[in-house]
């Protein structure tokens, strides 16, 4: 057994509420540059939704992910290595600039500066790469609340499958349920970006999982960009380097949460240590797709049980981490209460960021197989719990999204947050008294009256000590004290020792 | 010393001896401006028609031409058949064509799509310049000048050989035709612009990429007495 420590967000999608804080906090801290405009290390989609750059999951397009040949080897689907060297010259499956969106600002001079008129000054936009005037035609949230069109969900990748009449409800824009999708790079077991690159320049950190791009040692031939299935590892235009999500790493060294987890309005994202055994990696990249799921659920080890402390003593991984992830809240909800999933787990990187699935609108009942947006007094209980398959937001959808397409997973987890859901109405609005009734809800979701309280405070009113737990890096000694952080805001970022300029 | 010495006898030491110490203090000192500067992600279409001509082209004379240096005799022998001297002079004229034609839509795209001038220095056109003069001098020399594969290496190769001997004979060049001469002394200019250039990126030709593994996996080196405590952790590492 090889122990190695994972820094791993989790999303509880429930709460999202889709006000693109967190993709903010990042674009000021770290793609506030030249030839980065059109990056956004985190963003968040609409979902139903096309989402950022467009179409990202298809993978039959963008060749991304790894998968698994007829003789069960794990393959990268973009390329063999030597196939890889052949396409140096011109990558076919790259995202162009305009499946991200052409990054933009507005002439705001002209408001000042214009002459005097009848007509209201305009501020006319202009493309941040070329300078010239141009016409905005999407940006990095261009199907936000799906845009005022259905174009956007009817495109989403992942509604294959969804029965048609639930898809044409799904695409009627005064029915339909949004969701909301935060996403970062997953910081993955299994790296496509890391298998793709012909330099060799992208790594996956030994202590704490984080993958990043060693920008002195990349040499801009683009292979990460296609070979990440998430797309998240960008170009920089100007630099001829690619960048990508950092997990803010200096900023957890010093024990804060990443901008984007530290900014969330709605609380949603909670930050732990997962232990893993780094032996099992290549297993569990090719299973077969019916056992993928629980066998990279799977990968996540125990750090109560005393080998795998042991284990992780002999890995190198102190005493502090151990602790760390014993308190962790990913651990929490992804291994002891079941209830987070990977993104997409069918691209076989071993993704490391972990979503709890969103429920549908809170008020609504069920009439005559119509999804009603009133309460009557009489039904206090959620009918929900015993008809998931009448979700305004289908099983379906969100299995394909977080489970490879097998139901069950989600609604187990939907099972639990329901009852959770009722018992606590119960308890805070029907007087207080528990009855065997509700008792027995909670175990046919597989609770404990304690479970259900524990989950509940973690998901509700957790404090900050609560949401993210971090090990202490002890980096003080690291830290390049030197470095004025305001000088190298406009640069490259911290640590690096070049400016930003792209070579001759 | 004539113009001739000068330029066939001394420039190429001059020229080699920078792009070696300059290449060399570039990728010691500022490996972060050595980069391919793909611009595929602003304009995909027209480079697919230009780079790929371009650089297997141009790649596959450069091997050709090394390949007459190191082994002249193979060349005499294989030419001494006139149908193989015609397969051989027919590929490399059509190869440097279709680099011709490569480097025209790359000049073109440079010079046409808004996105790809924001993005272009000059630097990258004295690049396409310099890449462009040997290229045509190149297929002017196949076509005006047969056949070169066979002549060649009677010529150049003994030439380049007295370079590399450090007993330079620029006399070899001095009774050559105009156009041989600037094909030969473009080299010199190509090699003058490679450690200022984007050019550099040639060296980082990745072929370790075909036998390294999958993954990369890298821990921070960590002195025994700075953080992370017990002696033993170290051990471990």
């Amino acid at each position: 057994m090889k122990v190695r420590a994972q820094m791993s967000m989790l999303f509880h999608l429930d709460k999202c509420i889709g006000c693109h804080t967190c993709s903010v906090a990042c674009k000021n801290l770290w793609t506030d540059r030249k030839g980065a405009e059109y990056m956004w290390w985190n963003n968040v989609e609409t979902r139903p939704g096309t989402g950022y750059p467009t179409g990202w999951e298809d993978q039959d397009h963008y060749k991304g992910g790894w998968h698994r040949d007829d003789k069960g080897r794990l393959k990268l689907t973009l390329h063999s290595k030597a196939g890889g060297l052949g396409k140096l010259f011109y990558n076919p499956s790259l995202p162009e600039l305009d499946d991200y969106y052409d990054p933009f600002t507005f002439k705001y001079g002209d408001l000042f500066s214009a002459p005097e008129a009848d007509q209201q000054v305009t501020a006319v936009p202009i493309s941040k790469i070329t300078g010239k005037e141009m016409k905005i035609e999407s940006g990095p949230n261009w199907d936000d609340d799906l845009g005022g069109s259905d174009t956007f969900a009817r495109n989403d990748i992942s509604m294959e499958g969804v029965d048609d009449a639930v898809r044409a409800q799904m695409e009627e824009l005064e029915r339909v349920v949004f969701n909301y999708l935060p996403r970062i790079c997953n910081h993955c077991l299994n790296p496509a970006c890391v298998g793709a690159c012909p330099s060799g320049a992208i790594y996956k950190r030994g202590e704490d999982g984080v993958v990043l791009v060693n920008e002195d040692k990349c040499r801009g031939w683009r292979m990460c960009v296609a070979a990440c299935p998430y797309k998240k590892v960008y170009y920089n235009w100007t630099t001829g380097k690619s960048e990508k999500c950092i997990l803010c790493f200096p900023r957890m060294e010093t024990g804060q949460a990443p901008a984007c987890a530290h900014s969330c309005v709605g609380r949603i994202r909670y930050m732990g240590v997962l232990l893993y055994d780094a032996d099992k990696i290549a297993d569990m990249t090719t299973m077969p797709e019916d056992e993928l799921l629980d066998a990279h659920l799977g990968m996540i080890l125990d750090p109560y049980d005393p080998e795998v402390v042991r284990a992780a003593e002999a890995s190198g991984i102190d005493a502090p981490w151990i602790d760390a992830a014993r308190r962790s809240p990913v651990y929490k909800f992804v291994k002891e209460w079941g209830m987070a999933l990977p993104l997409h787990p069918e691209y076989r990187t071993g993704a490391m960021m972990f979503y709890i699935p969103p429920m549908s609108p809170v008020v609504s009942t069920i009439e005559n197989d119509l999804v009603k947006l009133d309460l009557p007094d009489e039904r206090e209980d959620f009918e929900l719990l015993e008809q998931l398959d009448k979700a305004r937001l289908p099983i379906q959808y969100l299995a394909n999204l977080f489970s490879i397409g097998d139901q069950e997973p989600i609604r187990k987890i939907l099972r639990i947050m329901l009852s959770i859901r009722t018992f606590k109405r119960r308890q805070s609005l029907d007087g207080g008294d528990i009855d065997a009734a509700t008792i027995a809800m909670l175990e046919r979701a597989g609770l404990t009256v304690n479970e259900a309280e524990d989950i509940y405070r973690l998901t509700t009113i957790p404090t900050i000590e609560d949401r993210f737990v971090f090990p202490p890096y002890h980096r003080e000694m690291a830290i390049e004290e030197l470095n004025d952080p305001l000088a190298h805001k406009g640069e490259t970022g911290l640590g690096y020792i070049q400016p930003a300029h792209r070579g001759p | 010393m004539t113009t001739n010495e000068f330029l066939f006898g001394a420039m190429p030491y001059l020229v080699f001896g920078m792009a070696v110490a300059v290449t060399f203090f570039r990728w010691k000192l500022h490996p972060f401006s050595v980069s391919s500067l793909s611009s595929q992600l602003l304009e995909s279409r027209r480079l697919y028609w230009g780079s790929i001509p371009f650089h297997w082209g141009l790649s596959t004379i450069l091997v050709g031409h090394l390949a007459a240096l190191a082994v002249p005799q193979g060349f005499r022998w294989w030419n001494g058949v006139p149908i193989r001297l015609y397969l051989l002079e027919v590929t490399g004229l059509a190869l440097a064509i279709w680099a011709a034609v490569g480097i025209a839509v790359l000049v073109w795209r440079r010079w046409s799509t808004p996105r790809i001038r924001a993005v272009t220095k000059p630097m990258d056109m004295v690049v396409l310049g310099i890449v462009a003069v040997q290229i045509v001098t190149g297929i002017w020399i196949a076509v005006g000048y047969r056949w070169g594969s066979y002549w060649g290496t009677s010529v150049f190769v003994p030439y380049f050989r007295s370079l590399f001997s450090l007993h330079p004979q620029p006399e070899f060049i001095e009774p050559l035709p105009f156009v041989l001469k600037l094909h030969a002394f473009s080299f010199f200019v190509f090699v003058a612009a490679f450690p200022f250039s984007r050019l550099v990126h040639i060296l980082s030709l990745p072929l370790g990429y075909t036998t390294r593994p999958w993954q990369r996996v890298v821990r921070m080196n960590r002195d025994p007495g700075g953080y992370h405590g017990s002696s033993k952790e170290v051990q471990n590492r």
